[in-house]
This record gives structure tokens, C-alpha cells and sequence, in this order.
């Protein structure tokens, strides 16, 4: 018992040591532009670009439910045109950023840690290594930093998006007028509304392609282990982001 | 020259090279024989740092690597070409970029790196394929290009892990003589990990054979083939027992 303990203790310790050395070695990769420049297009393309259509399609139905659920919810007690801040806020503050950060933790986690970890278990890091490139520069740094500046842009659409959409069911389903709609949003609007979701949106990028990446690099055997890791990445970045989401609401709000 | 000085390497509680000493000189070929699981990948992997010894050192043109910064790592690494087992060729690359990325890094001019792309093809027989992607080729095939890529960099030395496994015999005779064209051709030292006597035979300079962590025996071919030692005698004759 104490010596299952105290294997677990020190794993976990390792575990934060890995994670430390992970961010010091990015730090020390990011002078490195020439090498991580051009791939870092690429990725922001994967994840960003390629990502704008499953984002919206949630964002949009999020949006149609929250106008619906408000109206449901505020029936004969509030007025109606609150269903316009209620859908506003929410999809700016919370649903926005982490629906879609939690979409995107299965969409953009999965896929990396498969990809660098298939790598890793085929000697591609390796080999990698022997031409003479860092795989931190090469592989790690263009994920995070395309995961960090393209997520807050992904986010805003998704943001966008379910407005319009929770609008358009207010004025199609609601009985409620695009004035009354636009009054609602205005009333408790404010621009830190806007910044702290997508603040909140670019440390979910950072946490879930950075999560990706050392759960991918420290893939061991073969398909198994690839299916692990896969598995091990989108766990930890759903549990992460819903960790950061309550951080940032305490501290920022 | 590479000099394995008396190197020690345990995974976990596992111990795998125990006491390794080995030299290899200049311009000449090494390879090392050994049981599946003795440690020669392993040994393979230590001269270009992808592992550090427990104790022992590697030296590599009077470097200690294990004592190397990630500059001095780097540097030493434009100097070797690294051939994988399974080729380690990158999937979302073109042939002709597996080949280039190296190069890249090295900041050869974007003329000559199409010029070394094409004559390193050209010497594993693989003209036109610069296109195709590395799922396209059959294992001889991506083998090759791992030598391609390898020679392509005009390196110092090159290290081949296992490069005839798997092949059928006439694709593992191409192999050998790529081997044996490019240490002429080219005047490398090479150091060939493989437990496929026939090539060892063809490519070897000299042959060490690496049994419980250490060399056994090393010598030249006919020292070898002559040996009187049991161990070595039973594994190059292929006996059961």
C-alpha cells in the first residue's frame, strides 16, 4: 500500500518535472524562427482554418437552444428582450469558449498526439533529431503557438455565430423583434465580455495543443500506445480547460 | 573516429551494454552482430546522443558526446547520416523532401539541394521518384530512400541500423552493394548494425560481435569466419545450439 503510495507520489512529481522542462525547452526553442516559422503556417491552417466548420456547427445549435431555453426559463417573469443578453453573455463569457474548446480538445488533442506519437513510435522523432532539427522547434512550438493565436479566432466566429443564431430563432420562434433582440444584448454588455473569452480561449489553445504534444511525444509501443496516448490527450485537456474555465473565472471576473 | 569507451546502459532494472569498448577507425566499415535484444540499436543510438550512457563514454572526432550542449549536439549531427531500421521516413513528406530537410537545416542553397536530391536518388536507383509519398513505395524501396536521405547530407559517417531486415534476398543484395558503392564512393566510415551474416560478409571492414552487453570478438571478415570462439562460431554458423 505505502509502496504503491509512494510510486504514485513520485510519478506524479515526475509528471510536473516533464511538464516544467517541456515549457523551458520551448522557451529556449522560440529564437529558433527559421525552424519553426514555416511549420507554424501550416498548423495554423490544420487548426484554425480546418476547424471553423465543426466550431460553427456547434456554436450555431448552442445558439438556437440558449435563445430557446431563455425564453422557456423567463416566461411571464422577465421581459423577453432578456433572452438578447442572456444569449449574448453566455456565449461570450462561457459556452462559446469552452463548448468549442472542449470540441476542440477531441478534434485538435486527438489528432496531434496520434500524429507525434505514431512519429515516436516509427523513430520519425528520432530521425528528426539526427538531421540535425530540434523536435521542440520543429514540432512542438508551431502546434502551440497555432493553437494559441488561432483559437481566439475560431472562438470569436463561434461567438458570432451563436448570436446570430440565437437572433434568428428569437425573431423566427420568440415573437421577439430584432430592436428588442439588439436591446437585450446592449443592456449588460460589456467590452471585457469579449476579452475574457478570448483570453480564456487562447490559454485553451496553449493548454490543449501543449497537452497534445507531450502526451504525443511520450508515446511508447506501437498502435496500442498511440490509442493510449489519443485517449490520454483528450481527457487531460477536457479536464484542464474546465480547471482553467473556473481559474479564470475567479480570478478575472 | 567513433571510440565506445567501456559504456554502460540499463533500461529500468534491465542492464544492456555492460562495459562496451569498441573503436572504429577512419573511413573503414564496423559491423556489429549480436542476438536480437543485446543492445546493438542501442549502442548505435548512443553515438549520435538519442541516448547517454549510465557510465562510459562515447567519443566521436575526440568529443565526448554525452558531454555535448544541444549546439555541440547539433554540430555533430550535420556530420552523421542516421539509416533506421523501418526507415523513419516522414509521412506528410514527398521523397524528394524527406531528402531536403536535412538539408535544409544545413542552409545548402535551394539549387543544390535539388542537385544532391537528384544524385543521391540517382545512386539507390530511384530516379523519379522525388514525388511520390513514402506509402507509395515498397520497403526496399523506402529503405533506399533512407540511404538516399543519409547520403544525400555528404556526411562524415553514416550508421545503419539493421538495414537488410525484412528484405527478401535479392532487395537485401541491392542493399549491400548501395552499402559497399557508398563507403567508395563516397569515402565514409560506416558502422552497421545487423544480425544478417550475408551482408555483414559483404559490407564489413571489420566485425564485432556484441554478446551479454559487451564485444565478444572483433576482427576482419576471415578472422571471423575462422573464429574458434564458441559463442561467435554458433551465431555466424546460425546454430540452434
Amino acid at each position: 500500500m505505502i509502496d504503491v503510495i509512494g510510486r504514485r507520489a513520485i510519478a506524479s512529481i515526475e509528471a510536473v518535472g516533464r511538464v516544467g522542462h517541456f515549457v523551458m525547452d520551448m522557451v529556449r526553442a522560440l529564437p529558433d524562427v527559421r525552424t519553426w516559422a514555416r511549420p507554424a503556417v501550416v498548423q495554423m491552417r490544420r487548426i484554425g482554418v480546418d476547424s471553423i466548420p465543426v466550431t460553427l456547427f456547434i456554436a450555431a445549435f448552442t445558439g438556437v437552444v440558449l435563445a430557446l431555453q431563455a425564453s422557456y426559463t423567463f416566461t411571464g417573469a422577465v421581459p423577453l428582450y432578456f433572452v438578447g443578453t442572456l444569449v449574448g453573455k453566455t456565449m461570450m463569457l462561457e459556452l462559446g469558449p469552452v463548448i468549442c474548446g472542449l470540441a476542440l480538445a477531441g478534434r485538435v488533442g486527438a489528432s496531434m498526439a496520434a500524429e507525434l506519437g505514431t512519429m515516436k513510435v516509427t523513430e520519425q522523432v528520432d530521425a528528426l533529431e539526427t538531421l540535425a532539427y530540434d523536435p521542440q522547434s520543429y514540432l512542438v512550438l508551431p502546434r502551440v503557438i497555432a493553437g494559441t493565436v488561432m483559437f481566439p479566432m475560431i472562438i470569436a466566429f463561434a461567438m458570432a455565430t451563436g448570436i446570430v443564431t440565437g437572433w434568428l430563432t428569437s425573431l423566427a420562434l420568440l415573437d421577439l423583434s430584432t430592436p428588442d433582440f439588439l436591446k437585450g444584448l446592449k443592456l449588460f454588455y460589456r467590452f471585457k465580455d469579449v476579452w475574457f473569452g478570448l483570453f480564456k480561449s487562447a490559454t485553451f489553445g496553449f493548454t490543449i495543443t501543449g497537452v497534445g504534444c507531450i502526451v504525443g511525444l511520450a508515446t511508447r509501443g506501437g498502435a496500442e500506445g498511440v490509442g493510449k496516448s489519443t485517449t490520454r490527450a483528450v481527457v487531460y485537456s477536457a479536464v484542464l480547460i474546465l480547471l482553467l474555465d473556473a481559474f479564470w473565472a475567479v480570478v478575472l471576473l | 573516429m567513433i571510440e565506445f569507451q567501456d559504456v554502460y546502459k540499463a533500461f529500468g532494472d534491465k542492464p544492456v551494454l555492460q562495459g562496451l569498448s569498441l573503436k572504429v577507425r577512419d573511413a573503414e566499415t564496423v559491423v556489429i552482430i549480436g542476438y536480437s535484444g543485446t543492445g546493438k540499436s542501442v549502442a548505435l543510438k548512443h553515438i549520435v546522443g538519442l541516448l547517454h550512457p549510465d557510465a562510459g563514454d562515447v567519443i566521436v572526432d575526440g568529443q565526448a558526446v554525452s558531454t555535448l550542449d544541444r549546439d555541440g549536439l547539433t554540430a555533430l549531427r550535420e556530420g552523421i547520416g542516421y539509416v533506421f531500421q523501418f526507415a523513419a521516413l516522414f509521412d506528410s513528406l514527398t521523397v524528394a523532401e524527406n531528402l531536403a530537410l536535412g538539408l535544409r537545416r544545413r542552409r545548402v542553397s535551394p539549387e543544390e539541394i535539388e542537385d544532391r536530391v537528384r544524385e543521391a536518388l540517382a545512386l539507390v536507383d530511384l530516379s523519379g521518384t522525388e514525388e511520390r509519398m513514402p506509402a507509395e513505395l515498397s520497403g526496399g524501396m523506402r529503405k533506399r530512400v533512407g540511404i538516399a536521405r543519409a547520403i544525400a547530407l555528404r556526411p562524415r559517417y553514416i550508421l545503419y541500423d539493421e538495414p537488410t531486415t525484412g528484405l527478401d534476398p535479392v532487395t537485401s543484395a541491392v542493399i549491400d552493394r548501395l552499402m559497399v558503392r557508398t563507403r567508395e564512393h563516397l569515402g565514409v566510415t560506416g558502422v552497421v548494425v545487423t544480425h544478417d551474416m550475408r551482408s555483414a560478409y559483404t559490407v564489413g571492414d571489420r566485425i564485432a560481435m556484441l554478446y551479454d552487453g559487451r564485444i565478444r570478438q572483433v576482427g576482419t571478415v576471415s578472422e571471423i569466419q575462422e573464429t574458434e570462439d564458441s559463442v561467435v562460431r554458433q551465431f555466424i554458423e546460425g546454430r540452434p545450439e
